[in-house]
């Protein structure tokens, strides 16, 4: 390590969440690399939108922190995109497509200041890559759900982040919006930019991710998806649940069985 | 009907100028209430400046402008911090968090009036029902030798000047904290000031239109010209455009209304206005059916792009 790398663009020390004074999400110490597209997979009630949001600054924590490039959040909020669950807003508010991707650029304005022709331009361009421009003056109660969810991915894009929180991009949407969503993750993990994705699908999960974080209300662990995806781990953050297990694990055994082992 | 514009056009002028001047304030103010699903608040807020109202009578021992609207504004932000607080420390939920608040607030109010009632000389009718047809005969405003209009009606011009300022200032905030708190927080816009800030003009706007048109009528007036906007588009801006021409129809209709049958002109506009709604109501309906019947194959243009 020398003095002159960059601060890792996710650091999180001894973090606690509590709800109604019930803890969520505790002990969780993570540092997360740059240029990497991160699942993070776990059952249900394990905390992983919970993390996500307290390391955004939405939830109070109970204690521990978080860094972004070495800052506490508030220092540059700009460096930070995020993707909510799909459900988290109201679709029938007034507003158009174009108006929500905009919503992207207001964190870099500052108070008072309307987006300009430049902003109209990268939300213009945002859409083009999730392939919704033609929907750009459409009210957005107008569109499926699959194109709610790209809206809300051309929104995060326009905020050109460096750190991408997402909370699962991929719930409720069809094949085809699947595989395109995807290719744009890559794509933004391949300019350099590092995604945290909440996901709950595990074995497209496999495939998708450079890293895993297996969460159960903290860390059961992080690493490259190779080292992780193992029936022991995952045995370990699901517990009890054997019908996904046994999916996996003989989804796993067919494959260790029919090809030689990667290492 | 066409009586109170022939007859006397300077007093009724003055009402239905009034009329518009509340309605439209409240309007704007109530298109945000109506997205973020607060459109009580305006209720809540409305019972909860009582208290506020008599408080600042009983130091101040005048029925100044001043005082009142800070008492009233006092209040109203009291009763905000008290909603959130009970909604946020307890498990009670923000619609019963605000039944406890205004319900509790508006108690006390009416407690100190009872208690101090020979030193308060404030009609709680007045504050209930007002009554905007008194606005004509109150003492004129006159600015570098020009007249403005009565006391009350300069002041409301006032406060919607200073709406409508800060709805263009924060246009952007109030729309992305109303659509997704989350991105906001997380963008560096902080919705609980913004939250707090929308309470506060609330709560100035119902303290300067319920003198004219009464702390019940104040809550039709916020929900009823956002309401129909919502009928009629899904543009914000164009909803706040649409609140504006509905408030200045039913104030025009309210004082015809009013004239006409020899009634409260306050309840009159609030009467039009519900008409209004109905109306366009029954249009969207109809609108609907008459699609329905006109082409039953394809109602949804189809788009070249795939889903």
């Amino acid at each position: 390590m020398n003095a002159k790398q960059s601060p890792a663009p996710l650091e999180i020390h001894d973090l606690t969440v509590a709800y109604h004074k019930k803890p969520v999400v505790w002990g969780v110490d993570l540092e997360v690399p740059a240029g990497q597209l991160i699942g993070i997979i776990g059952p249900n009630g394990a905390g992983k939108s919970t993390l996500i949001k307290a390391c955004m600054g939405l939830l109070p924590t109970h204690s521990g922190w978080v860094k972004v490039f070495g800052k506490p959040l508030k220092a540059d909020p700009t460096r930070v995109g995020y993707v909510p669950q799909r459900e988290s807003v109201d679709w029938d508010f007034p507003v158009s497509v174009m108006d929500v991707v905009l919503m992207g650029r207001y964190g870099r304005l500052g108070l008072i200041r309307r987006p300009g022709k430049e902003d109209r331009e990268i939300a213009r361009e945002c859409l083009d890559r999730v392939k919704l421009l033609p929907y750009a003056n459409r009210q957005i109660s107008n569109l499926s759900g699959g194109q709610q969810q790209r809206v809300f991915l051309a929104r995060a894009l326009a905020q050109q982040a460096d750190l991408y929180f997402m909370d699962e991009p991929f719930a409720g949407v069809d094949a085809a919006t699947e595989a395109a969503i995807v290719t744009v993750l890559e794509d933004l993990r391949d300019q350099g930019k590092t995604l945290l994705v909440v996901h709950h699908d595990l074995p497209t999960a496999r495939s998708y991710f450079d890293s895993l974080l297996l969460l159960n209300m903290n860390v059961v662990a992080f690493g490259p998806t190779e080292s992780v995806f193992t029936a022991e781990m995952l045995q370990k953050t699901y517990g009890g649940r054997l019908t996904i297990l046994s999916e996996v694990a003989s989804t796993l055994a067919a494959e260790e069985g029919g090809n030689p082992v990667r290492r | 009907m066409v009586d109170p514009w022939t007859v006397d056009l300077s007093l009724y002028g003055w009402i239905a100028l009034m009329g518009f001047l509340v309605a439209t304030a409240c309007g704007l103010v109530g298109n945000y209430l109506i997205l973020r699903r607060m459109a009580l608040m305006g209720d809540a807020v409305s019972h909860s400046v009582l208290p506020g109202l008599v408080i600042a009578f009983l130091f101040s021992s005048s029925r100044g402008t001043g005082a009142m609207f800070l008492g009233a504004l006092a209040a109203g932000i009291a009763a905000t911090v008290l909603i959130e607080a009970i909604h946020r420390k307890t498990r009670v939920k923000q619609d019963a968090a605000m039944g406890i608040a205004f319900s509790t607030l508006f108690a006390i109010g009416v407690l100190l009036v009872s208690l101090y009632s020979e030193h308060v000389d404030l009609d709680a009718d007045c504050v209930l029902y007002g009554e905007i047809a008194f606005v004509p005969l109150e003492p004129m405003v006159t600015w570098l030798g020009v007249t403005l209009g009565p006391v009350s009606l300069v002041r409301m011009a006032a406060v919607l000047l200073v709406v409508v300022g800060l709805i263009f200032a924060f246009y952007k905030e109030l729309l992305v904290a109303s659509f997704d708190e989350a991105l906001a927080r997380a963008t560096g816009i902080n919705p609980t000031w913004l939250h707090y800030g929308l309470m506060s003009v609330l709560s100035v706007v119902i303290v300067s239109a319920f003198e004219s048109v009464g702390a019940i009528l104040v809550i039709a007036m916020l929900i009823l010209p956002g309401a129909t906007a919502s009928l009629m588009t899904d543009r914000l801006g164009v909803m706040h455009a649409i609140a504006v021409g509905h408030a200045a129809v039913s104030a025009w209709l309210g004082v015809s209304l009013g004239v006409w049958l020899d009634c409260s002109i306050g309840a009159a506009m609030v009467v039009a206005g519900a008409a209004i709604f109905t109306l366009v109501w029954a249009g969207a309906v109809l609108r609907r059916w008459q699609r329905r019947m006109g082409h039953d194959v394809e109602p949804v243009p189809a788009t070249s792009v795939p889903r």
